[in-house]
């Protein structure tokens, strides 16, 4: 039977009458448990950003944009040729069963006016698929209907950061603001947004009839042109498959032969946005894998003092084992040893790392989320390197000779 | 049966090219309740036959029986719990604990049966308070004199009441007054208690305490006499 409590104690003393040793070697551990819990923290924050941002932007979406053209072999970017129409959105819709919903837009800068205040901002012209593929939530009011799109009235739902440029804290519902100079009646205001990914803010702007704005705001170069097509597709995994079949369905409709290029292009959100997430993770990965360096770097420390603890307490393993300590009995001893340094320095560092987060996303602005789990991992991970690392100087110290150790010098 | 029984006892160190022989075929028998000094010059083998007996070091060759169990057979884990049960070990060195209180140092052998906290504080009280070292039970060895520190070394080899106490030159760091002091206190121990003694030294006047006096040289027994300890004779080795 091995006394746990007892033999922590002649562990704490040891560790106490070298204070300065003590404290020099955990502050490996500490750094290194610290850095693991400081840069995880960053990296787990980076990756729920993205997330967040992901979950804004609407989900399982695919974009249909205009092509290129191309003008005496000057090829212009993309969207310089207004190939898409609402009537494609609504053949999507309509042909393609795996899609949930569409939204055709047709947007531009405009200067809208209520009362004596002004404000330049994004119009959107859209339809009332709009709301679903942007996931688009109202807070007061309602969003525009399919009557209001056939019609082309002229209402507007505005988005918050509108709403505070021109009403401030008044209710905005009912009232008529200009925009482009023409009254439009604002029915209902939706919930905030916050940033898109590039930091725009997506709370800046006004959502109206796709037909109020080719008709009367934007006019459009041929009849029911739209600048792009959002498709929400109802599966993720349907994505690809959804893909394949936009670029037939418009190919057929914009009549494209086969040895044509596309007059137009899909791009896949989701994937981008995946893509953005898988670096944000592999670079959670590189800065836990760094850390993990210096805690390994920590380890080492802790065994190299081990070893010149059992070197100099040699006599006292003699004493120890004269008077009848077994092998585990010694082995113990100086695991709980190097544990007992590992865990407090696990511990401190866990605080530290912590601190260090908070004090990072105070003056960086990075968001840092401190997971339990990584608090878990850092503390296991510091308990095994005290054992690891403390195994081999118990060893060696449970295998001398008791004679041999009572007459070291 | 005897207490100590060794048969035929070798102990051979290969240092360069020819082999020393510590121990050259030593057998002796030690019964229980015998208060015995080993003597010779150095190197003649009183340490390393100490040191066997004490389970401490193993014999190249031949056996020895410690109470009938034969040490050969024993592992490293079993011959600990022999020295923690059945041997006191009093050393020359003193051999405490460093930055360790005198209780703790004394409560040693204890904590390494497993005794419960309490009753180990106790013994180890007891055993301090026997040998005149009550008050001083927190004190580190720095902070003691060299017959203190014996004493709390002879309190730790009895607090585990082993049947046989083991010293090895026990007053070579000690002056005169203290030597005599702790050589009465094994004589009691002996007398009193019936713990069977084994001392090694090379002084007479030390060697004059005990009751059975064994010669070593080049690693054999040259001689082995009963002793009868006078009074006189000690009083001669303080003047």
């Amino acid at each position: 039977m091995i006394n746990i409590p007892d033999t922590l104690k002649i562990s704490l003393r040891a560790i106490r009458i070298n204070k300065m040793r003590s404290g020099l070697t955990m502050l490996g551990i500490i750094i290194g448990v610290g850095s693991v819990i400081a840069m995880l923290a960053v990296g787990t924050g980076a990756s729920e950003k993205i997330k967040e941002q992901l979950s804004s932007m609407g989900t399982n979406l695919l974009l249909v944009l205009p092509g290129s053209t191309t003008s005496g072999g000057l090829r212009m970017g993309l969207g310089s040729q207004p190939t898409l129409t609402k009537d494609d959105a609504d053949a999507v819709l309509r042909e393609i069963p795996k899609v949930q919903e569409v939204a055709p837009v047709l947007s531009g800068a405009a200067q809208v006016v209520y009362g004596n205040q002004n404000w330049s901002t994004g119009v959107y012209g859209s339809t009332p698929g709009i709301f679903v593929v942007r996931d688009l939530s109202l807070i007061a009011g309602r969003g525009f209907t399919e009557q209001d799109v056939r019609s082309a009235t002229k209402v507007a739902v505005l988005g918050q950061t509108v709403v505070t440029n021109l009403f401030g804290s008044a209710n905005p519902v009912g009232q008529v603001i200009r925009i482009k100079k023409l009254p439009f009646t604002v029915i209902g205001v939706l919930a905030e947004k916050g940033q898109s990914m590039q930091g725009q803010d997506q709370d800046d702007i006004i959502y109206i009839p796709v037909t109020t704005a080719q008709k009367k705001i934007f006019g459009t170069a041929f009849p029911g042109m739209v600048r792009n097509i959002m498709v929400k597709v109802r599966n993720a995994e349907d994505l690809n498959a959804v893909e394949t079949e936009l670029n037939n369905l418009l190919r057929q409709r914009h009549r494209i032969g086969p040895r044509e290029d596309n007059d137009f292009q899909v791009r896949n959100l989701a994937d981008m946005m995946q893509m953005a997430e898988q670096s944000a993770r592999v670079m959670t990965l590189l800065l836990g894998a760094i850390a993990s360096v210096s805690l390994l770097v920590g380890g080492i420390g802790i065994m190299n003092i081990m070893l010149v603890s059992v070197t100099e307490r040699t006599r006292e393993i003699g004493i120890r084992m004269a008077v009848g300590a077994k092998t585990w009995d010694i082995r113990l001893q100086f695991i709980i040893e190097a544990l007992t340094l590992s865990l407090m320095g696990g511990v401190i560092g866990i605080v530290l790392g912590i601190g260090g987060a908070t004090i990072l996303s105070a003056l960086a602005g990075w968001t840092t989320v401190v997971s339990p789990l990584s608090i878990l991992l850092a503390f296991g991970f510091s308990a095994l390197v005290g054992i690891f690392f403390g195994f081999y100087p118990a060893y060696k110290a449970s295998l001398l000779n008791p004679i041999d150790a009572l007459r070291y010098e | 049966m005897a207490l100590i029984e060794t048969k035929d006892l070798y102990k051979i160190y290969d240092v360069g090219e020819a082999p020393v022989h510590a121990l050259d075929g030593v057998t002796a028998r030690i019964e229980p309740g015998e208060f015995v000094a080993i003597m010779g010059p150095s190197g003649s083998g009183k340490s390393t036959f100490m040191n066997i007996i004490g389970c401490l070091d193993q014999p190249t060759r031949g056996q020895y029986f410690l109470g009938g169990i034969e040490t050969g057979r024993l592992n490293r884990d079993e011959l600990a719990a022999i020295r923690n049960e059945k041997i006191g070990f009093v050393f020359q060195g003193f051999n405490l604990l460093p930055r360790t209180s005198a209780l703790e140092n004394v409560e040693l052998p204890m904590f390494y049966r497993s005794m419960p906290q309490a009753e180990r504080k106790k013994k180890a009280l007891e055993a301090l308070k026997r040998l005149g070292l009550a008050g001083r039970e927190h004190h580190h060895p720095n902070q003691l004199s060299g017959g203190q520190q014996q004493r709390v070394a002879i309190a730790r080899a009895l607090v585990n009441d082993a049947p046989l106490i083991l010293a090895d030159e026990p007053t070579g760091n000690l002056d005169t007054k203290n030597s005599i002091e702790i050589m009465e206190l094994m004589v009691r121990l002996n007398r009193d208690d019936h713990i069977t003694i084994v001392l090694v030294t090379h002084e007479y006047d030390i060697a004059a305490f005990s009751r059975r006096i064994i010669h070593f040289l080049d690693g054999r027994i040259v001689s082995d006499e009963p002793n009868i300890p006078e009074k006189q004779k000690r009083e001669d080795g303080a003047a």
